[in-house]
C-alpha cells in the first residue's frame, strides 16, 4: 500500500518537476534588443542610454506580454568593422531579436547586408543616408529587415530649407549662401538636395565646400568662405562640430551658421565649445521644453534625471525604437524575423518626435520614415545664453533669433 | 591679404609645433627615447585643462596650470612606469631595448588615448582661450589667442635656451646628450638627469597641448597624428638637434598652412609627408642632425 502511494507521489512530483521549469522558462524568456553604438561620442552615447531607459519603463509596466526587455550593448568604436563583428555576435551568440544600430551612415550601410544575411531586424536611430532605404527598395526580399528610424538626408535638407525660407530668406533678407559640409556618406544626398532647394527659396549658392572629417584647422575654410561674402553658411556637419564651431567663434567670422550640426543637439555642446556655439542654428527633431508631442518633455526630463545631460537627437529615436519594436513584437505575437518585419511595416507609433510610420515598397525610400507635419518634421533651434531655444516653426517657437555681435546680417 | 593671413596663421602653428617638437627631441637626445606617447601626453594636458576650467570652474588660467601639471605627472609616469623598467631590465638583450621602449611608449600612448576617450568621449575639447577677442594686424583679423600661442611658445623656447646654455643644470643636460658615460665618470648622477629632462619634457609638452587645445581644440582621436607630426618635424630637423627641431617646425608649419590655403585643407599633411620621404632618402640625418 505504502509503496503504491510512494510511487504515485513520486510520479506527480516528477511531472511537476519536469513541467515547472518549462513554464518558468517560457514566462521569463526575455526579448533581447542589441544596441550597437559609438559610445565614446556625444551623439552615440545617447543611444544605449535612451534604450535602457525605455526598457526599464516597459519592464516596470509588465514587459511585453510578461516578457522583459533586455538591452545588450556593444561599442563599435566608430568603426564599421567593429560594428559588423558586434552584429554577428549579437545574432549568433547573444541571440538578440532586433538591433538598434548607430548614428553613422557608413556603419549602418556596412551592417545592412548582414541584417539581411542573418535575418535580424535592424533599425538605425540616427544615420541619415538615403541609400539605406533605397537599398531596401532595390533588394526588398533580402534587405527588408532594415528600417531607417531617422530622417533621410534629403528630407533633412528639405526641412532646413523650409525653415530657412521663413527665418532666413523672409526674416533676415538672406540672398546668398555657401554650403559647408563634411565629406561623408550622409552629406552626399544632403548637399545634392541643398543645391536644389536653396535656390527655390531665393537663396543663391555661391560655393559648395566639402571638408575632410579629419580637419582640425578650419581657418583656411572660413577665410575662403568669407572671401565669397555669403549671407549665410548652410552646414552639414556631424562628425565634426566642436572645432569648426569654436574656431568660427574665436575668429569672429561675421557670417551666421544655419543647418545641420548634430553635436549641437546635445546640452554638453555648450560646455564642450565653452559657449562658442552661441548663435549657431541647427536643425533637429526635438528640443528642450518644446512639447512637439506629449511624450517629448517627459522623456527629456526622465533622461536628464537619470543621466545628467539632455539627450542628443538619436536618444529620442532610440527610445522610440525600443517602444515600437516591443509594440511590433506584441502585434506579431512572435519574434520571428519575417513576422516582426511585417509588423514593423504597419507601425503607426506616437513617439517622442512625432508619429512614426514607414514608407512601403511603393516608395523609392522603402522603410524610410515618413516626414511631414503629420508625422515627423523638423525644428530650427538656436543656442542662446546656454539654452537651446526653438526659433522655427512659429507654432512651437519659444524665442526670437539673435546673433552674437560679431555676426553681420544683410541689411534690410 | 591672403599672403599675410598665411604668414600669421603659419607662424602661430609653427611656434606651437616647435614647442612640442623641442620636448620630443630633448627626450631623444638626452634619454635616448623616441617617446611615441608624445601625442597622448599633449592631449592629456589639453583635456585636463578643459575639464579643470569647465567642470571644476577653475577658470582658464588655473585650468591651464592643471593641464600642465597633469602633463608633468603623465610624463613622469611614462618614464617611471614604462621607460625606466624596460631600460633597466636584465631580461631584455641590450640591442633590443630601444625597440622595446619604442613599442612600450606606443602602447602606453594608446592606453592613454583610450582612457581619455572613455572618461571624456572622443569629442574634441577646446580649452578656454586665455585671452579672448580678436585684433587686426595690417587688416588681417587675428584671434588674440593665436598671438598668445606664438608669444608663449617663444617665451618657453627662450627660457629653455637660457636653461641649457646659461645654467649649470642645463649644461649638464647638454653634456648628457653628447656623452653620458663621460658624465658618469665625472660623478654626475644620470638618474637625476633623466628625471630632470622628463620633468622638463612634461612641462613643454603640457604647454604645447594646452595651447593647441585653445587654438584648434583637441580630441583623443588626434593622439596619433600629433605624435606623427612631432616625429616628422624631428626627423626633418635632425634627431637630437633642438635648433633643427625649431627649423623643422617652421618648415612643416608653413608647408601645411600654404597647402591648406592655396591647394586644399583636406590634403594639408601630404606635402609634409612627401618632404619627409625625400629627407629620409637624400639626407637621413635631417637638416641639422648630428648622428
Amino acid at each position: 500500500m505504502a509503496r503504491k502511494s510512494h510511487k504515485q507521489a513520486l510520479g506527480v512530483a516528477l511531472a511537476a518537476a519536469l513541467t515547472l521549469p518549462i513554464c518558468a522558462a517560457q514566462a521569463a524568456d526575455p526579448i533581447k534588443i542589441g544596441v550597437i553604438a559609438e559610445v565614446s561620442t556625444i551623439s552615440g552615447a545617447a543611444i544605449p542610454k535612451a534604450a535602457r531607459l525605455a526598457a526599464e519603463e516597459i519592464n516596470a509596466a509588465g514587459g511585453v506580454d510578461g516578457r522583459m526587455i533586455e538591452i545588450v550593448e556593444y561599442d563599435d568604436h566608430n568603426s564599421a568593422a567593429d560594428a559588423v563583428r558586434a552584429f554577428q555576435r549579437a545574432a549568433s551568440q547573444d541571440k538578440v531579436h532586433a538591433v538598434i544600430a548607430s548614428y553613422v551612415s557608413e556603419v549602418v550601410l556596412a551592417l545592412e547586408p548582414w541584417s539581411g544575411r542573418l535575418k535580424l531586424p535592424m533599425i538605425t536611430p540616427g544615420a541619415a543616408s538615403d541609400v539605406i532605404s533605397q537599398r531596401v527598395h532595390d533588394d526588398y526580399d533580402h534587405l527588408k529587415y532594415t528600417f531607417h528610424g531617422y530622417l533621410a538626408s534629403t528630407f533633412i535638407a528639405d526641412s532646413v530649407c523650409d525653415g530657412l525660407k521663413v527665418v532666413g530668406a523672409e526674416g533676415l533678407n538672406m540672398k546668398s549662401a555657401v554650403v559647408m559640409s563634411e565629406d561623408a556618406a550622409w552629406t552626399i544626398p544632403l548637399d545634392a538636395e541643398y543645391l536644389k532647394c536653396l535656390p527655390k527659396i531665393g537663396i543663391k549658392v555661391l560655393d559648395h565646400i566639402r571638408l575632410s572629417p579629419d580637419t582640425t584647422d578650419f581657418t583656411p575654410i572660413f577665410n575662403k568662405i568669407e572671401g565669397l561674402k555669403p549671407d549665410v553658411i548652410v552646414t552639414g556637419i556631424s562628425h565634426v562640430g566642436v572645432q569648426p564651431t569654436v574656431q568660427w567663434h574665436d575668429q569672429q567670422v561675421p557670417i551666421p551658421m544655419i543647418g545641420v550640426s548634430s553635436q549641437a543637439t546635445s546640452s554638453t555642446f555648450y560646455k564642450d565649445t565653452n559657449g562658442a556655439t552661441e548663435g549657431v542654428i541647427y536643425q533637429t527633431v526635438s528640443a528642450p521644453e518644446v512639447a512637439l508631442t506629449p511624450k517629448m518633455i517627459p522623456f527629456t526630463n526622465a533622461f536628464v534625471k537619470k543621466y545628467g545631460v539632455t539627450p542628443a537627437y538619436c536618444g529620442y529615436t532610440s527610445y522610440d525604437e525600443v517602444y515600437y519594436i516591443a509594440d511590433a513584437i506584441r502585434r506579431a505575437g512572435s519574434t520571428d524575423p519575417d513576422k516582426m518585419v511585417a509588423a514593423l511595416e504597419t507601425t503607426s507609433w506616437q513617439g517622442t518626435i512625432g508619429k512614426v510610420e514607414f514608407h512601403g515598397r511603393d516608395s523609392q525610400f522603402t522603410h524610410a520614415m515618413k516626414v511631414s507635419p503629420e508625422f515627423v518634421s523638423g525644428l530650427l533651434v538656436q543656442w542662446q545664453n546656454g539654452k537651446q531655444v526653438t526659433v522655427w516653426p512659429s507654432a512651437v517657437a519659444n524665442g526670437k533669433i539673435t546673433f552674437p555681435s560679431f555676426v553681420k546680417l544683410p541689411g534690410k | 591679404m591672403k599672403a599675410l593671413q598665411i604668414l600669421i596663421d603659419g607662424f602661430a602653428i609653427s611656434s606651437l609645433y616647435g614647442l612640442g617638437a623641442i620636448g620630443f627631441t630633448l627626450i631623444f637626445g638626452v634619454s635616448g627615447v623616441l617617446n611615441l606617447s608624445h601625442g597622448a601626453i599633449m592631449v592629456t594636458a589639453a583635456v585636463i585643462a578643459w575639464a579643470a576650467a569647465g567642470s571644476l570652474h577653475l577658470g582658464p588660467y588655473l585650468g591651464a596650470l592643471c593641464g600642465v601639471l597633469a602633463s608633468l605627472a603623465m610624463s613622469f609616469a611614462t618614464y617611471l612606469l614604462v621607460v625606466r623598467p624596460i631600460q633597466g631590465s636584465t631580461r631584455i638583450p641590450r640591442e633590443e631595448k630601444e625597440i622595446f621602449v619604442l613599442t612600450g611608449t606606443l602602447l602606453w600612448g594608446i592606453m592613454i588615448q583610450e582612457a581619455i576617450a572613455y572618461a571624456f568621449t572622443s569629442n574634441p575639447k577646446t580649452v578656454l582661450p586665455l585671452i579672448p577677442g580678436v585684433i587686426y594686424i595690417l587688416g588681417v583679423r587675428t584671434p588674440m589667442q593665436e598671438i598668445l600661442t606664438a608669444v608663449v611658445s617663444w617665451a618657453a623656447i627662450g627660457l629653455l635656451w637660457l636653461l641649457v646654455n646659461r645654467t649649470r643644470r642645463g649644461k649638464v643636460l647638454l653634456a648628457a646628450s653628447i656623452n653620458p658615460r663621460g658624465l658618469t665618470i665625472l660623478g654626475f648622477e644620470l638618474g637625476d638627469i633623466h628625471l630632470f629632462v622628463w620633468g622638463l619634457y612634461g612641462v613643454l609638452a603640457g604647454l604645447a597641448g594646452v595651447l593647441l587645445g585653445a587654438f584648434l581644440g583637441v580630441s583623443s582621436d588626434n593622439v596619433g597624428t600629433l605624435t606623427a607630426s612631432a616625429f616628422s618635424i624631428v626627423v626633418l630637423g635632425g634627431l637630437g638637434s633642438v635648433t633643427g627641431s625649431l627649423v623643422g617646425a617652421y618648415v612643416v608649419g608653413y608647408l601645411e598652412t600654404i597647402t591648406a590655403y592655396v591647394v586644399s585643407p583636406s590634403i594639408r599633411t601630404i606635402p609634409v609627408l612627401l618632404l619627409l620621404v625625400l629627407v629620409v632618402y637624400l639626407r637621413p640625418q635631417g637638416l641639422l642632425g648630428r648622428r
